[in-house]
Formats: C-alpha cells, sequence, structure tokens
C-alpha cells in the first residue's frame, strides 16, 4: 500500500521491541466476539491511476459552472478565481498543518488569520470579526445563539428575505434548544413591515441584503427598531462581493454580521467547504463564537500572533462554552484572503461594479423580451416571472446549455411562488452568454 | 478587624461586622496563572452558600467563584474588569472581587481559618 | 473552583540570540510584514476594467464607507504567502504526533480529484439531473461508511466533527421526542476525560450533563454508569477507543444497559482511525457516531479546518437524519430537501455537507480499500505501541504499562522534582525538529503527554523520535534546565505573551499613531 512505509520485517521487528507475538494481541481489550474475522466485503486496494479513472467517471457526470452559460445563485456564486490562490493554499505548510495551538511553529496561520479578521471587519464595517466560520448558514445559526446570550431573550424574528435554508438551520437549531423562532411569510419584493413584529421578547432580527431574492434592503430603521427594543439587529449576506459597492451592514448599525464568503477565493464545490464570516461590535467580544486570533510579542519582544480568549471555547468551558464549535474553516479562510490581499478596495469596488453591470444589463435584455423582473433594486441577482412552472423552464433551458438559476420552488417548495427563478449575474458572465439565456427563456416558454 | 475563613474551593472571606469580602486565595492565583478576565455578578443579586458568583479566566483556564456563604452582593471590584492581574499581585488585598452581606454569621463555622486551610493545602498534590 | 490546568502563559524574560543581520533575517528564515504594513491600499494585484458607464439599479444604497483593503500584485502576494508558509510546520515537514487529531499523511490524488471540475466547479443548486455523478460519490462513500460502522444510515451533511456529533445528538433528542418523552429525558452521561465537544454539543439543545468518573484504569465501568441511569437519561457520550488511548472493554455491557434503560449510545467517533476494518461501532450497541473524515480518512487538516463530520445512525435513529439525504430516484439518484412524509429534524446546514471533504475521503478510501484501511489500523496502533515501548522505562503512563491503540498517553509524574513541566518539554520538542505531541489533554491526567504518530511515520522516522525523547527526558532528569526553559530557540518566534493577548486583545490591524502623525 504506497501510503503505509513499513515492510513486513518492520512489523516484524516491532512486535518483538513491543513484546507481543502478533498485532492481535494490541487489539486484545476488544471483545474477541466483535472482532471482525475478516476483511470486511469491499473492494481491495486500489492504484492511482485506477482510482482517478472511477473518481473521473464520475465527475465526468457532473454539468460543470465552466462548461455551460451560468446563471446559477441563490447563496453560491461563480466568480474567477486566480491561479495564485488555489495554488497557494496547497503549499504544504498551509494544507497540512493543524491548528496553531503551538504558535512558536504556526505563525504563518496566525499571521493571515489576523490578517483575514482585519480584511472581514473592514470589508463590513465592524469591530471585529473572527476566525471564520463552518459557512454562513451555520454562522447564521450561531448568530442567534449569540444574541440570546447578549440580550439574555430567546425569541428570534428572521425576515422573509432570509436565505430559507438559513431559516430552516436556525429553526433546527431553535427547536432543539426551545428558544421562539417567528419567520416571515417569503418577502419577494422587500415589502414585509419586519418593524411591526418587534416586541420587548425579540432578542434578535435576522435580515439579509441583498436578500434571497436579490433586493437590497435598507437595514438602519430596522437596527433603530431593534435597538429601541433592547434587540440585535443580526445582517446576513450570501454574496460578498455585493459589499464592494452596497451598503456595509456596519454602516447601517448591524450588531452581528454574518455571511458566506465562498464568492471570494472558494469554488463552488457543489455546496462545501465554504467559509463563515462572522463580525460584531467590540463590546460583545466575549459572546463570540468561534477561535479568534490576537496579537502580542514574544519572548524577544518581537511581533508575533496567538490564539486568544479560548477560555470561551469548548475544550476549556466545556458544557459552558459559547458554542461546541472546535474547527473554523481554515484553509478557505486562507483562500478568501489571498484572493482579497490580491484585489484590494481598489479592486474589489471594482469587481462589484462590473457584476452589478452585467446584472443590470441581463436585466434590461429579459426587460426588453418582455420578462418581469420582480426586483425594484438588486446587486448581480433578482428575480423573475416565467410563465408557467421554473423548475421545468431551467430543466428545459439546461438542454440548451443555459443554467438560468434556483427556482424559488427548490428553496420554498410550498410557498406557491412556483413560476418565479432567481438569476445570478457574475463577472464571468459574457454578452453571449446573456443572449444565449434570453434566446433560451424564450424557447423554453 | 476582620477574621479571614477558607473553602475547599479555595475562595477566602475576609468578615467585617455583616460584611464579608470574597476573592481567591493566593494558592488558588497561582495553581490558575495569569489572570486574564473577571466576570463579577450583579450588586444586589442573592447567592446561595456555594453558589456560582464570579467567574475568573485565564489562558488556559476558566472557572466559577462560589460564594463562601449565602449573603447579597453589596458592592463588586469593578477595578478587575480592566486590571484582572491585581488577582495575581494581591489576591487577598486589592484583589478582591465582591462585597456581600452575609445572611447568617453562622455558617462561616463551617469554614477553615487560615491555619487550617495551610494545613488542607498540605493535603493537596 | 480549580482548574490545575493554569499554567504561565507568559514568557520569562528576553533570552533569544540578537540577529545580526541588517534585515533581521537570517537565510531561508525571512520576517515578513502584514499586508496592511506595505502602504498598497490604493493599488490592486487584478486587471479588472472598469464597466462602460450605466445607470445603477442600486436604489442608493451605495456603499459610502472607505474600504480601505491593501491590494498587493501577482509577484508581491505570491512572496508574502510562501514565506508565511515557511513559518508553520506541517505534516509534510515531519513528524506530527499530536494525539486526538491524527495528523497522518494527505495523498496528493485526493486534492487532484477533488479539483475536477465536475466535483469542484459544481453548484449545489443546480438541477439534480446535471448532479448525478456527484450524487453517486455520495452515495458509494455512504456505503463505505456504513459497511465499516455496521450502521443502517449515514448523514453527510455536517460541517465538521463537532458539527456531527451535534447532528447525532439531535437525532437522539428528535427519536425521544416522538417517543413523546422530550420533557422526561433531559440528561446525557458524559465522562470527565471526554473531548469538550462533546459536553458543549449536549448543552447546546437544552441537555443537562452529568458527568461519569472513570475508573483507575482509565476506563469506564458498567457499575458506574448503570448507577446514573434512569427513566431521565436520554444519552450517554462516550468516546472509544478513548481518549487515553484505551479500547473501552466493557463497552458492550454499557451499552446494553444504556439501552435497557431506554437512552441511546452515542460514541464520538475521534479515534475511529484505530479500530476501521477491525471491529465495527454497530456490532458494539452504538447508536449515532460522527466520523471526522480530516482524521480518519485523511482530508487535510488546513492549519484548522475545513473539517466534515459525517454521522452513521443505527437503526433505532436512522429515521431521525438531517436533511437533505440521498434517496433512489428510478435509474438515478436524488436529495431529499423536504421534511414531507419523513421524520427528518431540519436542516444542519445550508446545501449537502463539505462535498470536497467527500470527495477526498473517498479517493482515500478507494486507493487503501478494505485491506489498506485495516492495514493502517494496525500500523496505526503498532506504532503508538512501539513509541510506548521504547519509552514506558522512563515516561509514567497513568494506567501502568499496558497496551494501548493509536496513541499512548504519558503523565508528569516522570518530571517530579525537576523544575521540568510538560509544558517546557513540549516546546523543547519543537527545537528538535519534531511537532509537540498533545499537551494537558486528557484533563484527567494531569502533565498529560498524548502521543499519537499515526501509520504515516516510518520505522526509521519513529526510531529517531524515540530517540530525541529519550535525549531530553535524560537532559530534563540530569537538571539541565537551561534547554526546557528557553525553548524553543530555534523557531520562527520564541515563546509568546499569551496573556498580553488575552488581557489586552489586539484582533485586527490598526494604523500606528506615529504613522497617522508622520502622514499629515
Amino acid at each position: 500500500m504506497r501510503y503505509l512505509p513499513h515492510t513486513p520485517q518492520d512489523r516484524e521487528d516491532m512486535l518483538a521491541k513491543i513484546g507481543v507475538a502478533s498485532i492481535d494481541d494490541l487489539f486484545a481489550d476488544i471483545p474477541k466476539d466483535k472482532l471482525l474475522p475478516g476483511l470486511v466485503d469491499l473492494p481491495r486496494r486500489k492504484s492511482e491511476m485506477e482510482v482517478e479513472r472511477t473518481l473521473s467517471a464520475m465527475a465526468g457526470r457532473n454539468v460543470s459552472a465552466s462548461s455551460v452559460a451560468f446563471f446559477v445563485g441563490a447563496g453560491a456564486y461563480k466568480h474567477h478565481v486566480p491561479a495564485s490562490v488555489d495554488h497557494l493554499i496547497q503549499r504544504s505548510e498551509f494544507l497540512t498543518s493543524y491548528t496553531p495551538y503551538q504558535p512558536e511553529i504556526a505563525q504563518g496561520t496566525l499571521q493571515y488569520l489576523f490578517e483575514f479578521q482585519t480584511q472581514v471587519a473592514r470589508l463590513v464595517a465592524m469591530d471585529v470579526a473572527n476566525a471564520s466560520m463552518y459557512d454562513g448558514s451555520t454562522g447564521c445559526g450561531e448568530a442567534v445563539l449569540m444574541a440570546h446570550r447578549v440580550t439574555r431573550r430567546r425569541k428570534a424574528l428572521l425576515s422573509g428575505g432570509l436565505h430559507p435554508h438559513y431559516a430552516e438551520v436556525v429553526r433546527t437549531l431553535s427547536d432543539m434548544a426551545d428558544d421562539a423562532v417567528t419567520t416571515l411569510p417569503p418577502d419577494v419584493q422587500a415589502q414585509e413591515d419586519i418593524v411591526a413584529q418587534i416586541d420587548k421578547e425579540t432578542s434578535c432580527v435576522v435580515v439579509q441584503s441583498p436578500d434571497v431574492f436579490g433586493n437590497i434592503r435598507d437595514l438602519e430603521p430596522i437596527a433603530e427598531a431593534c435597538h429601541a427594543n433592547g434587540a440585535l439587529l443580526i445582517a446576513v449576506f450570501t454574496e460578498a462581493v455585493s459589499l464592494g459597492l452596497v451598503k456595509a451592514p456596519g454602516e447601517m448599525g448591524a450588531d452581528i454580521v454574518v455571511g458566506e464568503g465562498q464568492s471570494i477565493g472558494n469554488a463552488l464545490n457543489f455546496g462545501g467547504p465554504y467559509v463563515g464570516l462572522f463580525a460584531t461590535r467590540e463590546k460583545y467580544i466575549r459572546q463570540m463564537p468561534g477561535r479568534l486570533c490576537g496579537e502580542t510579542v514574544d519572548a524577544n519582544g518581537k511581533r508575533g500572533f496567538v490564539l486568544t480568549l479560548s477560555t470561551r471555547e469548548q475544550h476549556i468551558r466545556r458544557e459552558k462554552a459559547t458554542s461546541n464549535i472546535c474547527t473554523n474553516s481554515g484553509l478557505c479562510a486562507l483562500a478568501f484572503s489571498m484572493h482579497m490581499t490580491l484585489l484590494g478596495g481598489v479592486g474589489l469596488k471594482r469587481l462589484a461594479r462590473v457584476n452589478h453591470a452585467n446584472a443590470v444589463k441581463l436585466a434590461a435584455l429579459l426587460e426588453s423580451a418582455g420578462v418581469e423582473v420582480l426586483n425594484r433594486t438588486f446587486f448581480n441577482e433578482f428575480t423573475i416571472r416565467t410563465k408557467g412552472d421554473s423548475a421545468a423552464a431551467v430543466e428545459a433551458m439546461a438542454q440548451r446549455g443555459v443554467l438560468a438559476g434556483v427556482p424559488v420552488s427548490r428553496l420554498l417548495p410550498r410557498a406557491g411562488l412556483d413560476d418565479l427563478l432567481i438569476v445570478a449575474n457574475t463577472e464571468v458572465n459574457t454578452d453571449e452568454d446573456r443572449t444565449a439565456f434570453v434566446s433560451a427563456i424564450k424557447a423554453a416558454q | 478587624m476582620s477574621t479571614i475563613r477558607y473553602t475547599k474551593d479555595h475562595e477566602y472571606i475576609a468578615v467585617d461586622g455583616d460584611i464579608g469580602t470574597v476573592g481567591i486565595s493566593d494558592h488558588a492565583q497561582h495553581a490558575l496563572g495569569d489572570v486574564v478576565f473577571v466576570e463579577l455578578p450583579a450588586i444586589g443579586k442573592k447567592l446561595a452558600a456555594g453558589g456560582e458568583a464570579a467567574v475568573v479566566e485565564s489562558v488556559k483556564a476558566a472557572s466559577e467563584v462560589y460564594a463562601p456563604v449565602a449573603g447579597e452582593v453589596v458592592e463588586v471590584n469593578a477595578a478587575l474588569e480592566d486590571t484582572p492581574a491585581t488577582v495575581n499581585e494581591d489576591p487577598l488585598g486589592a484583589g478582591w472581587f465582591m462585597k456581600i452581606r452575609i445572611a447568617d454569621k453562622g455558617a462561616l463555622d463551617g469554614l477553615m481559618d487560615e491555619a487550617a486551610y495551610k494545613e488542607f493545602l498540605k493535603t493537596l498534590d | 473552583m480549580l482548574n490545575n490546568q493554569g499554567r504561565s502563559t507568559q514568557p520569562a524574560e528576553a533570552h533569544g540570540a540578537a540577529r545580526e543581520t541588517f534585515t533581521g533575517n537570517r537565510a531561508l528564515d525571512i520576517e515578513e510584514s502584514l499586508i496592511f504594513d506595505q502602504n498598497r491600499f490604493d493599488t490592486t494585484g487584478v486587471d479588472v476594467d472598469e464597466p462602460a458607464p450605466f445607470s445603477d439599479r442600486l436604489g442608493g444604497m451605495s456603499r459610502a464607507s472607505e474600504l480601505e483593503l491593501p491590494g498587493l500584485s501577482e509577484p508581491e502576494m505570491v512572496r508574502h504567502y510562501v514565506r508565511l508558509s515557511r513559518k508553520n510546520y506541517s505534516i509534510d515537514t515531519g513528524m506530527f504526533p499530536l494525539g486526538s487529531c491524527t495528523m497522518k499523511h494527505n495523498p496528493r490524488l485526493n486534492e487532484k480529484m477533488a479539483r475536477l471540475p465536475g466535483f469542484g466547479d459544481v453548484h449545489p443548486l443546480q438541477p439534480q439531473s446535471t448532479v448525478q455523478g456527484a450524487l453517486m460519490l455520495m452515495q458509494e462513500l455512504s456505503r463505505w461508511l456504513i459497511e465499516l460502522t455496521n450502521m443502517s444510515a449515514v448523514a453527510l451533511s455536517p460541517k465538521a466533527g463537532a458539527h456531527g456529533e451535534l447532528a447525532g445528538m439531535m437525532a437522539i433528542k428528535a427519536a425521544i421526542a416522538s417517543r413523546g418523552e422530550d420533557q422526561t429525558r433531559k440528561t446525557v452521561l458524559v465522562p470527565d476525560s471526554a473531548h469538550g465537544t462533546n459536553p458543549a454539543t449536549a448543552a447546546l439543545i437544552g441537555f443537562d450533563v452529568q458527568s461519569v468518573p472513570a475508573g483507575e484504569d482509565g476506563l469506564v465501568h458498567p457499575a458506574a454508569v448503570k448507577e446514573k441511569l434512569g427513566p431521565h437519561v436520554a444519552a450517554i457520550m462516550l468516546t472509544n477507543p478513548n481518549t487515553c488511548g484505551l479500547f473501552e472493554r466493557e463497552i458492550v455491557e454499557i451499552a446494553a444497559a444504556v439501552h435497557e434503560a431506554g437512552g441511546y449510545f452515542y460514541c464520538d467517533g475521534a479515534n475511529f482511525n484505530a479500530i476501521v476494518g477491525i471491529a465495527r461501532p454497530g456490532d458494539l450497541g452504538v447508536d449515532a457516531m460522527h466520523i471526522n473524515l480530516h482524521k480518519t480518512f485523511s482530508t487535510p487538516h488546513g492549519g484548522g479546518g475545513p473539517g466534515s463530520g459525517p454521522v452513521v445512525l443505527s437503526e433505532r435513529l436512522a429515521a431521525f437524519a438531517p436533511l437533505p439525504f440521498l434517496a433512489k430516484d428510478g435509474e438515478g439518484l436524488k436529495l431529499v430537501e423536504e421534511r414531507d412524509g419523513n421524520q427528518a429534524f431540519g436542516r444542519m446546514t445550508a446545501f449537502q455537507g463539505q462535498m470536497g471533504m467527500y470527495v477526498r475521503a473517498l479517493s482515500y478510501i478507494l486507493s487503501h480499500g478494505s485491506d489498506g484501511l485495516r492495514q493502517a489500523s494496525q500500523d496505526a496502533v503498532l506504532n503508538a505501541n512501539y513509541v510506548r515501548a521504547c519509552l514506558s522505562d522512563i515516561f509514567s503512563q497513568p494506567f501502568g504499562d499496558r497496551a494501548c491503540m493509536h496513541e499512548v498517553l504519558f503523565d508528569e509524574t516522570w518530571l517530579k522534582g525537576t523544575h521540568v513541566s510538560t509544558l517546557d518539554f513540549a516546546k523543547a520538542l519543537i527545537d528538535e525538529g519534531f511537532h509537540p505531541m498533545t499537551v494537558y489533554f486528557p484533563l484527567v491526567v494531569k502533565g498529560a503527554m498524548l502521543i499519537e504518530p499515526t501509520e504515516s511515520e516510518s520505522r526509521a522516522s519513529l526510531d529517531l523520535f524515540v530517540m530525541a525523547m529519550r535525549d531530553l527526558a535524560f537532559r530534563a532528569l540530569r537538571g539541565d534546565e537551561e534547554r526546557f526553559a528557553k525553548a524553543p530557540r530555534f523557531s520562527p518566534r520564541a515563546r509568546l505573551d499569551e496573556t498580553r493577548a488575552a488581557r489586552n486583545p489586539v484582533l485586527k490591524w490598526k494604523k500606528r499613531e506615529a504613522w497617522a502623525e508622520a502622514a499629515e
């Protein structure tokens, strides 16, 4: 077996040194009748070539985003990732290192986490960011729990524009912890009056912008209403690139900001791994979940970095920890940070404008072709009405080399919104892609 | 003059009239390592004997501080929030945590005096 | 109140060798400033052209605040990260015997496979007809995980080990609720030696945690469990092999007792890598167990994630898996994403979990095959016992000299009388070119040193490690305190002041005032 260095002679010699006759003696604590008599009934080892052949065959049965005109978003977005990013995250010292518990020999990881935290905090215009969460949706669940700790209340209010999967993650966690959740009905055109629902028991209000249907929301009046009632505003985003152009949640009074960072530096990966961004106000640091990296000095007075405030974490507080989270999404955070380091503020703003310009172009094309765009505002994603079932339209358009978007019925199967389609348009989409979209949708309906 | 009593959990209470000043012993601060954060109770909170009164954190450990006897919190040492190092430097003096109005002074009899606590420490390790 | 794991977290004093170069660099060891210190706030390292003028549809919600982020050109950016990378120890650099963490070799084939466009470049919400190959891969991985554990079902979506634990405990809670006992069964038993995530997970979803003491031999005994069982007990959470590196010998009896009392048996699968292909949790009475794909099946740890924590479920819990799950759909497969007509308890995460990790894990599994997986477990246990045999004459073992599983646990008794602590010893190991073992965990053992060599280490590598350990031990016992107090001496940084970091948290870069003044 190519990954196992021992020869049979090595094994024999080592058993002799240990003082046992056979390897089985080392497993003597396992009840005899529970030991497998032989190999499990599954295939034997394969060469690299054979494994590659098997897996490539499976991969070949999927339609990759780059191979078609691609407009699928709703929480994960196809962006161009510079070649240097994926190359560098595969450096052995990043890829095969552990959580930086021995800071003297993990300054590489710690420094990029510190840089990442700074980038994220500035991006969302908040005081502090942590070293990342599993993804945006789990971060959203953790944000609600954090708000409960801060306010000592246990009732969350979710906007109808929040990604339905995110809302479902919050509901699952809250049901299990016996916390209350109110989810407003799907709010396709950002018309809900969420402020009217806030009361003195509300712990937090969770609002996404741009929302799942693409609308940009003004969080400022919601923040004011939250604060007047002693509640926190949790601002969510799933498209990090939007922050290059759209008002940042920190500018509008958000108390906790949580978002999906996949768009920057990370591939689509069929849903994961991604990277959750999580930021808050300075006064709430100690209630924040997840790892934090902080600056300090070493014994020689040189600047260095360590994981800090870890007494909030499970390995020390056990059942009193702020969260059960053990790991973060280190390598995806690194990819995010690298891509952001290339972009800079200047590049991100420009990239965001290109995204928006492309989406505006597609919306105009569709509107002139007689397709209804429901959004009054949007960044790089909007919702359209198809004639009839949008899922059927998507299947039909796929036959013409266009993956057109996410049918709302895929996310909200019983909402009676079966004719709505969420369409994303990023810098990767060309004018030809948009023309193909318009002709495909005409043909499909 | 105050008298000082210790618990087996290494809290002390220095008694002066009805008021007891609560903190952690020198042994405890030493065992915890550098204290980096102290979470204090709200003034007016009623504590049961042995109930959780405060949290003291070092870099690698977080520990509850329990009320040595029942009582009501009348004052907390807010300075510790900015300078937690005081707990290490002067645990029995400036590093105190809170003052409580002792509900029943008879309960103090169940605690150790300084000599008994020193003997108790010898039994640990 | 006292936690005996407290220890000095401030380095004693300055002691490093002065850097006698103009730059402060030493040959390959090059200092690297933060990207923010490089004053590149108005440049970018990507070629994106401004779009032609157009009227926006933002409704006046444009960003007003600064976006002050540095943008480096590609050569600058590449150099920055290459230099940073060289300040990290990694499994590719050398032996990384971090107990409980399983730092084994990460085959590069797995990286290549995960980056195939058919896996890496597909969207989670594409029409399912366009991702049948991805669903097949998930099904094939599921088949292996189910067979290797002899369980009934697997939920792939949890994002990491602790998230898998949460999924498993949620399934247990859902099952209890379906029996109408959710108001009465609220206690979860957890041994003191458990990973911190176990009690944290149980508490997160409203269970009361009650600890179970281990015996003098480091094992949990049925009598201690039975004493705590009753109609209020929802579950027990046991790690097996446990965190002391020992197999819980009486696990079958414990499982039976828990079942008889109406509870469920959650097994923390962190150490499953010791018994893959040798014994199956399903045969031991386990109801739910998460599998850390990043430990057992060698998906890279990546400096702290991403992980992946599928949870396998027994027949009694199989119906209570989270959404989405796979089902047969005619000739093909489909993801069931809705609660209609099933008892799924809800969703753990957006989408279907860590696909990138599924590909890597399956690539690892197919490469090993049933024979290679068994051999890997045997070699992992062999290596740990070899280290034990080579060190047990000096290093003290808390539970006597007996065979261990994939990791061997020493305590600090042998250091008594020296002025060297477990921490000092670990730091001295850094100077010898090794990553330290896990220290001060499990908490139940004073000054614990937990060594997990993994199956990836050759005999020569183990021998060098053993010799270095012995040499350091002799120095410690001889009173060569210098070597330890100042360690590590040769790493990119000396010991760091963690106290300062925690007392005055600096969690992001700020412009230095001096610079701000100079700029005016």
